[in-house]
């Protein structure tokens, strides 16, 4: 499996990423922003978390004009596969490639710290090898991971099964830190080929660091 | 020409800073505030004056990149 991770200026966990799919036993290459295509015969392309462009305007508002993102939005519209973490997610939503939009905390706060998630859906890549109402453990990192969308674009996102993930806390019950719509982690697009969420599986690899839950969900891309 | 442009988050997005801004002024003692309101001013210098042409723009750049209209209005003044 041969995956591309994104690099932009401010981008921060590019190396984390790599090191995740690398123990995985993928094959990865960090692409800088300024390229205008990626690597043929890839089968993800990871938008890694960081801080684009400083946040500076919006969290993922100036990264959605490099050039790398116009190649990532032709990869994406023709099926293939992408991940957008914590920034990444910002990026996404920002570029139209994943609904909603990613706010402020409601508590102003960043927040960092481990966090528990519950699998709202599976039928798709990215979760296949977890089964729904699972708990992982993952770290949360961001200020602006509150998750927006109006009561339309909710109710599609369930009617297709594109909610995945939701803050809960070890037993499963919803536990919010953000103010997220719904308490979503993350989301999918329609199509399931686009995956986003606000916490870190990548960081969450090894036991001796707090989880190894991570392993689990980026598993999911190995068998595509 | 200058364009001044307003951005907030919509009617109904929860402004949570708006918020926090009006529970410390209640502390403050300062009284009768309804609500309060969060945003951000982005004033553009523009070396043209074509008013039409100028709205044009500035819309184009708010929809493009100025504003995320998922969550946030955007209003504009020109003033020459």
């Amino acid at each position: 499996m041969k995956v591309a991770v994104l690099q932009f200026p401010g981008t921060n966990c590019e190396y984390d990423t790599v090191y995740a799919f690398e123990k995985l036993g993928a094959i990865t290459q960090v692409i800088w922003h300024k390229e205008e295509s990626l690597p043929e015969d890839i089968d993800l392309v990871v938008v890694a978390g960081g801080f684009s462009y400083g946040d500076y305007l919006r969290s993922g508002a100036i990264a959605k004009f490099s050039p790398i993102m116009k190649a990532v939005k032709k990869y994406a519209n023709n099926g293939g596969k992408v991940l957008g973490i914590c920034n990444g997610f910002q990026v996404l939503t920002e570029s139209g490639l994943l609904p909603g939009a990613l706010k402020r905390n409601e508590s102003l706060h960043f927040i960092s710290r481990h966090h528990n998630l519950k699998v709202v859906a599976n039928d798709n890549t990215f979760l296949e090898k977890l089964s729904v109402n699972d708990v992982v453990n993952v770290p949360i990192a961001h200020h602006d991971g509150n998750y927006y969308i109006d009561a339309t674009g909710l109710k599609e996102l369930y009617a297709n099964n594109q909610v995945l993930l939701k803050y809960t806390d070890a037993s499963g019950e919803i536990s919010n830190p953000n103010g997220s719509v719904d308490s979503i982690a993350g989301i999918c697009n329609k199509e399931k080929n686009v995956f986003g969420l606000m916490p870190h599986p990548e960081r969450a690899m090894e036991t001796l660091l707090g989880s190894d839950d991570g392993v689990k969900m980026l598993e999911g891309f190995l068998s595509a | 020409m200058t364009a001044i442009v307003n951005i907030s988050l919509k009617n109904g997005v929860l402004d949570s800073q708006g918020k926090a801004v009006h529970h410390a002024l209640d502390s403050l003692h300062f009284e009768g505030i309804k609500d309060v309101r969060v945003g951000k001013q982005i004033i553009l210098k523009i070396d043209s004056d074509d008013h039409d042409k100028v709205r044009a723009d500035v819309t184009q750049m708010c929809e493009d990149l100025l504003a995320n209209t998922v969550i946030e209005d955007y209003d504009i003044e020109l003033i020459k």
